[in-house]
């Protein structure tokens, strides 16, 4: 085992130091021998003094520059994953997403050692573009979607009006603890607080999932919080537009304020829209592929990044517009496409979303190894002290308040671990570079990468040990049957009709219209002729057969079933576009 | 409609449907006005077509099984429900308060606890009441939730598949405590409540 790690070890610091001796761009300088550290890439210089003609070998980088650097990062970092997957009992207790910023400050630490400049920085325009999207895709694509709609109130409960508390609170209290120590601080105003607890308060799908996915816990306590660092993106993005244009202005009225708040339902609706067209166009065109089966789940990732980019365009909130496209589209594309498809569009999904993940973690490590840093014992304790103080606070008034209307009431333990799941994360990271310069805003940028670093590790690494000891209730891994499947229709029915009698408009009254619309109009619309009516109990029963014939037929090994056990499940929570057949 | 509901309602039953079924003073006087809006013939007790006038109902696959459920034993045409026994059947559907686990132990079970739930769901399939779920009972309420597109073979191995995985004495249908078994591990009690406004 120690063999392996050090192999591991031995691999990444090769790539690293491959990584550091890459020329920056500057095309017409010479390059430099290769200084010890192992490295074993033939870059030789070569005298200009040999006439062109007469070379036998050359190279030239500067043409494949740009993709080589790119794929040289991408295969850090899947080396990286492999590497810790392989390394004993490391995964058990550290959390991937602390080891991949480990391997970043290492190789940071390289770059920085070898260039004496800083390492290439994470650019906003990256994360934003391309290594963000994968990621809530496929959060999106695999959301449970019945769990999701029954918590919906909950969760942009949470998101809303929790972000907003947040962001007040730690603003203002920030502002006051600037005020205070006004010698060094001073130059900070109220609204520079306001912008920066706008980008910290926020907590970060990106590292919630990669937290969460490996301590499972009940599934409501997952949704609750997974749900909310989704929808929280709306109000974020919202509020530091927003401060960041009332920096602009010479005077923010009170007008300007309210416009702000009919911004929030705008940009949320907006995305919201953006992703119901697309999705729906998305399953109107996977109705017409049969006879192109092998680029159908290409259409799936091209309008749903396509909707991602529209709202980004608009100044929406992209990741409320891919989540809904994904979410509306996949009922429907799931029934037109074939099984290979589907199951091409799954893998592809974990795949891109894992590799931009941890290019994600790797460069935030990287990215912390900077030139300049401005410390303020003050500014950064406080700013901690504040985000968990407000979190805490947040949490338990606003679930005293909703636990009156729910039905399953949320423990105080599930509020812990809600609180302390809050964790932040690149996208944060993101943000504050892209803020106008003012003289405190390498504070920021440190400040930002100390929070981030803190949730991720020490809460990141706690968070395991600490459900435990809580006895949070875990989530169920057993694999689906049809008996729970035909009784929990049955009963959804069962309670549908009792509404119904007893007038009450609850939420089984809403789904059951919902399904009669989907199976009456979208479905009818959407899907294949020949695929109509598949009743969710059949599916279940057709997926199961097939699992069982695979295992008959090959040795299941660990992760494949684990992968098809979530992916059952999955699909189980997801609501079920035919379940009943109603005949007209 | 307030008042003439409760002069309707005297104060005793009240008491006594509150004894039994658990239900609050307000929760009554408000099923109670959604009883006599559904009973159009006045009567003070409901029939089958009252029943089969709600809308939704009426499209809902266990539509049927569902107002069976309310009438007492006996398939006969011309039963008839009353309040009381609306409000009995209603009454497994409230949800289980914490505070009412520790009452009296002697008395006998509350309408609302998860057994009870379950008898409730189990007699849906088990229409001949002979505490068992056969095949052919399965059967039936498996096509009225699935449709008509699915053949009866696949139908039938699903309705197998289905006993297979409940039945442990061999006996090739579902018993109540198999039936129990199944469903241990989903919250029976949240799913089958609906939150009686009060």
């Amino acid at each position: 085992m120690d063999g392996r790690c050090t192999h591991a070890v031995l691999l990444l610091l090769c790539l690293g130091s491959c990584l550091s001796l890459t020329p920056p761009a500057q095309p017409f300088v010479r390059q430099e021998k290769a200084s010890g550290l192992g490295s074993n890439s033939s870059k030789g210089g070569l005298s200009l003094d040999v006439p062109m003609a007469l070379r036998v070998f050359s190279v030239d980088y500067y043409h494949v520059q740009a993709p080589f650097e790119i794929v040289l990062w991408i295969m850090l970092a899947s080396l990286a994953k492999l590497g810790f997957h392989w390394s004993g009992r490391l995964p058990a207790v550290v959390p991937e997403s602390c080891l991949l910023i480990m391997v970043g400050l290492l190789v940071g630490g390289v770059i920085y050692g070898v260039r004496h400049s800083a390492p290439p920085t994470l650019s906003a325009d990256a994360f934003f573009l391309f290594l963000l999207p994968p990621i809530v895709l496929d959060a999106g694509y695999f959301l449970p979607g019945k769990l999701f709609f029954e918590n919906l109130g909950t969760i942009l409960w949470y998101a809303v009006l929790g972000t907003l508390w947040n962001v007040l609170g730690i603003g203002v209290c920030l502002y006051g603890v600037c005020l205070l120590a006004s010698g060094s601080l001073g130059d900070v105003s109220l609204l520079h607080c306001l912008l920066f607890s706008s980008l910290i308060a926020a907590v970060d799908p990106v590292a919630v999932l990669s937290v969460f996915q490996e301590i499972h816990v009940n599934e409501q306590l997952h949704i609750l919080v997974f749900g909310e660092s989704l929808l929280n993106d709306a109000v974020t993005v919202v509020l530091y537009k927003l401060f960041e244009s009332f920096l602009r202005l010479p005077v923010v009225t009170g007008v300007d304020v309210l416009l702000g708040g009919c911004r929030v339902l705008g940009v949320g609706l907006g995305g919201l829209g953006v992703g119901l067209f697309f999705g729906l166009v998305a399953a109107l065109t996977s109705r017409f592929t049969s006879r192109a089966q092998v680029i159908a789940p290409l259409f799936v990732f091209l309008y749903s990044y396509l909707s991602y980019l529209t709202s980004e365009m608009l100044h929406l909130s992209g990741i409320m517009a891919i989540v809904t496209c994904a979410v509306t589209m996949k009922q429907y594309v799931e029934a037109n496409l074939s099984e290979r498809s589907n199951t091409s569009i799954q893998y592809f999904l974990k795949m891109w979303s894992s590799v931009s993940e941890t290019l994600i973690f790797i460069f935030l490590g990287v990215s912390t190894i900077q030139d300049v840093h401005m410390w303020s014992w003050a500014f950064v304790c406080s700013t901690l002290l504040l985000c968990l103080l407000w979190r805490a606070t947040g949490v338990i008034l606003l679930t005293a308040v909703v636990n009156k209307v729910r039905r399953n009431v949320v423990t105080f333990r599930d509020q812990f671990i809600i609180a302390y799941g809050g964790l932040r994360g690149a996208i944060c990271f993101s943000l504050v570079f892209l803020i106008d310069d003012f003289p405190k805003k390498r504070l920021f940028i440190t400040t930002t990468i100390v929070v981030i670093l803190f949730t991720v590790f020490v809460q990141g690494m706690t968070i395991k040990p600490l459900v435990e000891l809580l006895e949070v209730k875990r989530r169920k891994r057993n694999l689906p049957t049809v008996s729970e499947e035909i009784h929990s229709r049955l009963l959804d029915h069962l309670l549908a009709g009792i509404e119904d009698v007893v007038g009450y408009w609850g939420q089984h009254y809403w789904k059951d219209k919902f399904e009669q619309f989907n199976q009456r109009y979208l479905c009818r619309f959407l899907i294949r002729e020949e695929r109509q009516a598949r009743s969710s109990i059949v599916r279940v029963y057709q997926e199961l057969e097939r699992r069982d014939e695979r295992a008959d037929e090959e040795h299941i090994t660990q992760l494949d079933s684990n992968l098809l056990s979530s992916l059952l499940s999955s699909m189980l929570f997801n609501s079920p576009c035919l379940f009943s057949h109603f005949l007209f | 409609m307030g008042s003439r509901a409760s002069t309707l309602l005297r104060e005793e039953e009240i008491e006594e449907i509150k004894k039994e079924t658990g239900f609050s003073h307000s929760q009554i006087t408000r099923l109670y006005s959604r009883f006599t809006s559904l009973d159009k013939g006045e009567n003070g007790t409901l029939s089958r077509e009252d029943f089969q006038r709600i809308p939704e109902l009426a499209i809902n696959p266990l539509g049927d099984r569902i107002i069976n459920a309310f009438f007492p034993e006996g398939l006969d045409r011309e039963d008839q429900v009353n309040f009381r026994g609306f409000m009995r059947t209603l009454a497994h559907f409230r949800p289980i308060e914490d505070n009412e686990k520790n009452k009296d132990p002697t008395a006998s079970e509350p309408l609302n606890s998860r057994t009870n739930k379950l008898l409730f769901a189990f007699r849906l399939y088990d229409l001949d009441r002979d505490d068992k779920i056969s095949r052919d009972e399965l059967l039936q309420v498996l096509r009225m939730m699935v449709g008509v597109n699915i053949s009866d073979e696949q139908l039938g191995s699903i309705a197998d598949r289905t006993i297979q995985e409940a039945d442990q004495n061999g006996d090739n249908s579902i018993s109540f405590n198999e039936f129990i078994k199944v469903l241990e591990k989903v919250d029976v009690e949240q799913k089958m409540s609906i939150r009686f406004l009060h």
